[in-house]
């Protein structure tokens, strides 16, 4: 799948957070900037099919990967390692 | 060899027979005349590792069976009129989603609660065109003893060979009929089971066309984990609106009738060979026209009998040729003209066709059948 | 460490039809998330569903899926469950389908106790046909069959199939995902009849004519409403007016369950048979 961010690189455990924002699955719903609570991601006009809208990580040295992106997510459409 | 003779209504008989035929799911709902099915399925489902429920009303009974027969029993529901008319939804969901199961329905006299405990033949066009959209039906009308128990196993067989509901329809009379009847023995019936999927999970297409256009049919928790819908679908069973793909379902559906109809057709037919009147009749009133074309012949009336088992599909080719063999067709039947209108479809012109309609709730006796035919001679 | 759903998913099926900031999706994900941490077999689950915008999810789920008619997924179900009461039969719907349409089901499923568990996406809503007001739209809201606001009362679910026999009722908002999950794994390992109400949004249908149009202001609107259960044992009734109580709000595990109880009556029928 395409990502439209990809902050720094292996999965491994320690490593610094990494958040992922699913071109294809986000309907930019705006419930993942709203929940997170370091303010890691924005809303940015696109061109799509749903709203015009899709998440991108803008901040992502600020992420704690607390998860709630992820979780609240309606749309399979973020991962954060 | 054949059990010695036993008495047994036909209510029971319907129990006895979807037992030997494996059945073991039962779903129904307090409903006269019907409720003997149900309360015989009570009682020996459990003593042969089957299960019974009765459930909260008409159309859960009818949801319960198709459930259950997705999940691999051989499933049944026994109703009437009012009953049959709430089933009517997941009816045609079973016939969309290819579901076997068996719907049984003790006519009587309607509409809506009409004569609750007289009988009728009024649901026979409700059988063929009562669920909404275009689907493929099988309905059986068994008249004598005997014929309930053997239609009853074959609705199962047909159900299980052709992946859709079966509608077994009785009426009153047959119903609560108490007769002595000899039953075969277990080894004596032929039992036909659904066919499986023989590819692998990824392979497999649960409404893919086939030779016989019947799809073998993997039952939950077999490792296929396909997906059921009543919503148009593809071959995977996905939800579609794709025309050339629902077109091409809806066709196959109807095919799988269309194409085996020596199969699925069964009639009797009685001094047929130079009638110059026929009679056709079924269900309780197949017997009445039996007992009147004996008496007719008695009186050297060249009449004969053609007495479908299967009304739906309607035997067309055979009404057809009859239409062309004698001059008139009577239909005695208890509703105010229903299968009538097929054969009238089928007879073309080439015969005349006359009804013979009661619907007070009393089945119309031979003589009546007999009179009826020498009025017009 | 993020989450792999794709276990439990036709991933060619994804992304879903559901609109942008519906609630389905987390309700979704939640339930994925209990049936990875039970371990469940995806085999040896059927995923049940009348009709509705919350009954497309089985589609999108890869086990043993079935999209039956509009409230009727209890029904079949419970066919489901007595055919093979050693697996695992969930059902989902919404608050049209589940109690509006499907509430005789409901109710008796809650009665017989049937190791069913029954997760209703509640959107207080008929969306796929258009807005018009279900059993759980609150007073005065509008919708579509409701232009001057609703005008009748409406559902506590949890009230309902407690009083009915539900064994294990727990109620959670969307905007608490993990809580949700929390309870809907509760429920599934709960043998007898569970039911998990997900409050939850639906920004275009509920939203749009409710000046809540955008699915976080929605979601907030919801959250707002919620009262969890500690909380509310301190309130007056009147401030709980027009609020729903959200936590684990039931469970009794002395209730014999269903299949349970007819496998009692098959064990004694064969062996007087076999006499």
């Amino acid at each position: 799948m395409v990502t439209a961010e990809v902050a720094a690189k292996p999965k491994v455990k320690k490593e610094p957070p990494v958040v992922d924002v699913i071109f294809e699955n986000c309907k930019g719903c705006n419930i993942c900037v709203d929940v997170c609570p370091t303010n890691v991601l924005v809303l940015i006009k696109v061109p799509n099919k749903w709203e015009g809208y899709i998440a991108e990580v803008k901040y992502p040295e600020k992420c704690t990967r607390c998860m709630l992106c992820e979780i609240e997510c309606p749309d399979f459409a973020i991962k954060v390692y | 060899m054949s059990k010695r003779m036993e008495l047994y209504s036909g209510n029971e008989l319907v129990a006895e027979a979807a037992i030997a035929a494996g059945c073991r799911f039962f779903g129904g709902y307090p409903i006269t005349p019907s409720s003997e099915i149900a309360e015989r399925m009570s009682k020996f489902l459990p003593q042969v590792g089957g299960r019974f429920i009765q459930m909260e009303d008409e159309i859960a009974s009818m949801g319960a069976i198709i459930g259950a027969s997705l999940a691999g029993e051989k499933s049944m529901t026994a109703t009437s009129g009012p009953g049959f008319s709430l089933k009517q939804e997941n009816l045609g969901f079973a016939m969309i989603a290819e579901v076997p199961c068996v719907i049984v329905n003790v006519m009587r006299g309607g509409p809506s609660t009409g004569l609750p405990t007289a009988p009728s033949q009024s649901d026979v066009m409700q059988a063929r065109w009562g669920t909404h959209g275009d689907h493929p039906v099988i309905a059986l009308a068994p008249s004598y003893m005997r014929e309930i128990f053997d239609e009853t196993v074959r609705a199962f067989n047909l159900a299980e060979k052709y992946r859709m509901p079966v509608i077994l329809l009785l009426d009153e009379v047959i119903a609560h009929l108490h007769e002595g009847v000899a039953l075969p023995e277990s080894d004596e019936i032929e039992i036909v089971n659904r066919k499986k999927p023989t590819v692998s999970r990824e392979e497999y297409e649960p409404y893919a066309d086939t030779k016989d256009h019947v799809p073998p049919m993997a039952n939950f928790f077999e490792g296929y984990r396909y997906h059921v819908t009543g919503l148009s679908h593809n071959p995977k069973g996905l939800p579609s609106t794709d025309f050339e793909v629902v077109h091409a379902i809806q066709v196959r559906r109807q095919k799988k009738i269309t194409e085996h109809l020596d199969d699925i057709l069964k009639w009797e037919e009685r001094s047929m060979e130079d009638a110059e009147i026929a009679i056709i009749a079924y269900g309780s009133i197949g017997r009445s026209a039996t007992d009147a074309v004996e008496h007719l012949r008695a009186e050297g009336v060249k009449i004969g009998l053609f007495r479908p088992l299967t009304l739906w599909p309607f035997p067309e080719k055979r009404v057809a040729e009859i239409a062309r063999q004698v001059k008139r067709i009577f239909v005695p039947e208890m509703n105010l003209g229903q299968l009538v209108l097929e054969v009238e479809r089928m007879a073309k012109g080439d015969a005349e066709v006359i009804g013979i309609n009661q619907v007070g709730g009393v089945m119309i006796r031979p003589r009546e059948i007999v009179s009826r035919v020498k009025e017009v001679a | 460490m993020t989450f792999n759903y794709d276990e439990y998913v036709r991933t060619e099926t994804i992304p879903h039809m559901w609109c942008p900031g519906c609630g389905i999706g987390i309700v979704m994900k939640s339930i994925i998330r209990a049936f990875t941490a039970l371990k469940w077999d995806k085999n040896d689950i059927a995923f049940v569903s009348g009709i509705g915008c919350t009954s497309r999810m089985p589609g999108y789920m890869d086990m043993n899926t079935l999209h039956t008619t509009h409230g009727r997924a209890l029904a079949f179900a419970t066919g489901i469950k007595l055919a093979h009461p050693e697996k695992h039969v969930v059902v989902v719907g919404g608050d049209g389908d589940a109690t509006a349409i499907g509430g005789n089901h409901l109710i008796h499923a809650a009665r017989r106790n049937i190791d069913i568990t029954l997760i209703i996406n509640d959107n207080a809503i008929y969306g796929m046909t258009g807005g018009q007001y279900s059993p759980t739209t609150p007073p005065h809201m509008i919708a579509s069959t409701a232009p001057y606001g609703m005008v009748e009362p409406n559902f506590d679910i949890a009230k309902l199939v407690m009083g009915a026999g539900a064994t294990y009722v727990a109620r959670e908002t969307i905007s608490k995902g993990i809580m949700l999950e929390k309870y809907i794994k509760t429920g599934l390992a709960h043998k007898g009849f569970s039911v998990i109400v997900a409050e939850s949004t639906c920004p275009i249908q509920f939203g749009r004519r409710n000046r809540l149009a955008d699915p976080v202001e929605l979601m907030h609107w919801l959250k707002n409403r919620g009262v969890p259960k500690t909380k509310a044992a301190g309130m007056a009734p009147e401030e709980l007016q027009d609020r729903f109580v959200t936590g684990e709000l039931f469970r009794d595990d002395s209730r014999p369950e269903f299949t349970e109880v007819y496998q009692q009556v098959i064990d004694a029928a064969m062996k007087k048979e076999n006499k």
